[in-house]
């Protein structure tokens, strides 16, 4: 039977391919008393044997298609398994107490989480009991003859199915073979939408039941341009979808041609398109779409793949990497972005109630500085190769921005005192999602160099609503007048000082947002790197002069986000 | 039994990777060999049981080897602790 399964379209494409079903099997079992304590060792010992083969296939696998690092979690599982504490006391467990080998499992494991978990004061140990956790996980799967997902070890074609994708999934992911993403829960900025738009994959978030839907091993379409899910399609379906995907590749080719081409408007005015990076691994993607510069690179993927702080050398070969690939076009790099939904498991934060109103971002950088301080000066030895600017995210008040700037000449002193190449000329910035900052940004023009709008929580923290709650998504109003007046502010306000200013959230790449971004006046436009063509070639369309009348009417006459949607649809319409 | 002792001047003390390298580097030996710190002795063989010492900077740790094998035991554990930056 056909199903179709309608969600919220995050990443443009179309893929055809099997069903995977990354959920997490019941682990639950009953408490024995057992006769034979010979043989539940056995027991354990064959569980323990076959989760020892399988994390060495998976990091085999892990190490190819992902790389040393991702790969070396696994080895810290797999010497959890050899250790002869750790099985010789699961052991003991079963002999003393009696006790079926997944209850003594579960008794040992618990003991050793809990060790793990007391040293508060030491963040690396709090982090074994992750490791612990995971790989009683397995055992247990083991023990109790259930399969646990390893997304590791996708050796064909699939199509993920997720209630919702962490960063420590995608990691794990063997890109080669996945298709797209669709998932239960989440929006366009939830990070299986961003993840899909950097890996060029389709993408379906927000569909609440896909999980329960479908089964392993199903077919499914996944339509990346609509947001929806065809399960067991027909084969009049496949066709019609393959038709589409066609179509769709078409006009990507089309776009394609723009790809050396600057970026200018019909009556002649050029403007910057960048693009959003992660990782150094998405400069393929920024080259291949012909990008002017990268608008954002989001360092908490640093922090966020490894399992300690990244060295400043890390940090520095990362940046390096990115600056050397752009010959010499501008990279703007955001330091660490971390808290709100982003942890790192090494960094331990306080429980907040609101961690999208706490400590995150440039708040953790001031206050940790030696964590800022290991930042910048791998920043400061990468700026010889490229250029480099330097923007500061959640930015509030200009103490803030004062505080990050005097750190940073600080630490360029004494790189420069010691004899290390430094560029001299990076700009320093600062992100422009804090309401406050915006409604400021006049007085924050006379002291930064640009300023690069963040929609997504510039919006989120004007509209007071969390933009992970499905309840009141409809909140979530980039069209809206007091959010075009706050961008339109802080476009003016650059300008006045003869500064820059560019956005770099969803919107930058938005269809109705582009034309009112060009009237306002907008320098650069920093979007996904697949958007970047398909940006271009509207921009080619468009003309300034016009544009600057129906953004005026947008800021001023217009009344709702639907008002200006309108507006701008009727435009584009004529 | 051979025996050595290390003065730790790794700021995070014996964590994660070196704690990894330490304990590769013990199940190489045939030897029982301990590490202790604190009064409390583990084996060193057990990445368990070194990261429950939570062996921190500054701290001094005393390795012991017993067996055949126990002088080149400490002599790789002694590699181990300079190249993971643990020791002097």
């Amino acid at each position: 039977m056909v199903k179709t399964i309608k969600g919220i379209a995050a990443s443009d494409g179309i893929a055809t391919a099997e069903a995977y079903l990354l959920v997490q099997p019941d682990l639950s079992f009953d408490k024995k008393s057992i006769s034979d304590a010979d043989a539940e060792v056995s027991r354990l010992k064959d569980a323990i044997a076959t989760s020892d083969a399988e994390l060495t296939k998976i990091r085999d696998v892990a190490k190819e298609s992902l790389g040393e690092e991702e790969a070396q979690v696994f080895d810290a599982h797999k010497m959890i398994l050899a250790d002869p504490e750790f099985t010789g006391a699961i052991e003991q467990e079963i002999k003393d107490q009696t006790v079926n080998a997944e209850q003594a499992l579960d008794d040992v494991s618990k003991n050793f989480i809990a060790i793990f978990e007391g040293m508060t004061d030491n963040p690396y140990m709090q982090e074994r009991a992750a490791d612990v956790r995971d790989v009683t996980k397995r055992v247990m799967a083991h023990l109790l003859g259930v399969e646990l997902p390893n997304p590791s070890l996708i050796d064909h074609e699939v199509i993920i199915v997720a209630h919702d994708l962490t960063p420590s999934d995608t990691a794990q992911l063997n890109k080669k073979y996945v298709k797209g993403f669709v998932t239960d829960i989440g929006g366009r900025t939830a990070h299986s939408a961003i993840m899909a738009r950097s890996l060029e994959l389709p993408a379906v978030v927000g569909t609440n039941t896909i999980t329960g839907d479908v089964k392993d091993g199903q077919t499914v379409i996944l339509d990346g341009l609509n947001g929806a899910a065809i399960i067991d399609p027909s084969d009049e379906d496949i066709k019609k979808y393959d038709k589409m995907a066609k179509d769709f590749a078409a006009q990507k080719a089309e776009w394609e041609k723009l790809k050396n081409e600057a970026t200018v408007t019909a009556d002649g005015k050029h403007f910057d398109i960048a693009a959003n990076i992660g990782t150094p691994d998405d400069l393929d993607g920024v080259i291949a779409n012909g990008a002017e510069g990268i608008g954002l690179y989001r360092t908490e993927f640093l922090y966020m793949q490894s399992d300690e702080l990244p060295t400043e050398d890390d940090q520095f070969e990362a940046y390096k990497k990115v600056l050397e690939g752009m010959k010499g076009k501008p990279v703007v790099v955001r330091t660490m972005d971390i808290g709100g939904d982003k942890h790192l498991p090494y960094l331990p934060l306080p429980e907040e109630m609101n961690p999208f109103l706490g400590y995150r971002a440039i708040r953790i950088s001031l206050d940790r500085q030696e964590i800022f301080r290991t930042q910048l000066r791998a920043l400061l030895r990468a700026s010889a190769f490229g250029q480099l600017r330097i923007m500061f995210p959640m930015i509030g008040t200009l103490a803030e921005f004062r505080s990050a700037k005097k750190i940073f000449e600080e630490e360029k002193a004494k790189l420069v005192e010691k004899g290390v190449e430094v560029s001299d000329h990076i700009q320093l910035g600062m992100m422009m999602e804090v309401p406050a900052a915006a409604v400021l940004a006049d007085q924050f023009a006379k002291e930064v160099d640009f300023f690069s709008i963040g929609t997504n929580d510039l919006i989120q923290y004007t509209m007071a609503a969390d933009r992970g709650n499905e309840h009141v998504s409809y909140l979530y109003q980039p069209y809206n007048p007091s959010i075009l007046r706050l961008v339109k502010h802080v476009i003016d306000s650059a300008h006045a000082e003869g500064k820059w200013a560019g956005m770099c959230g969803e919107a930058a790449g938005d269809n109705i947002m582009v034309p009112l971004l060009l009237g306002m006046g907008l320098d650069e436009y920093s979007m996904s790197a697949t958007s970047v063509l398909r940006v271009r070639s509207l921009m080619k369309k468009l003309s300034t002069a016009d544009l600057k009348e129906l953004a005026d009417r947008a800021v001023n006459e217009s009344i709702t986000n639907e008002d200006n949607k309108k507006l701008v649809e009727s435009y584009i319409n004529k | 039994m051979e025996k050595k002792e290390f003065h730790i001047i790794a700021e995070t003390g014996i964590h994660a990777r070196p704690a990894t390298m330490l304990v590769q580097a013990a199940s190489k030996f045939a030897s029982d060999i301990n590490i202790e710190f604190n009064g409390k002795s583990v084996n060193l063989k057990s990445i368990m049981g070194v990261m429950s010492l939570g062996v921190g900077q500054g701290a001094d740790v005393t390795i012991t080897a017993d067996g055949d094998d126990a002088a080149e035991a400490i002599v790789a554990i002694s590699d181990t602790m300079t190249k993971e930056g643990l020791a002097e």
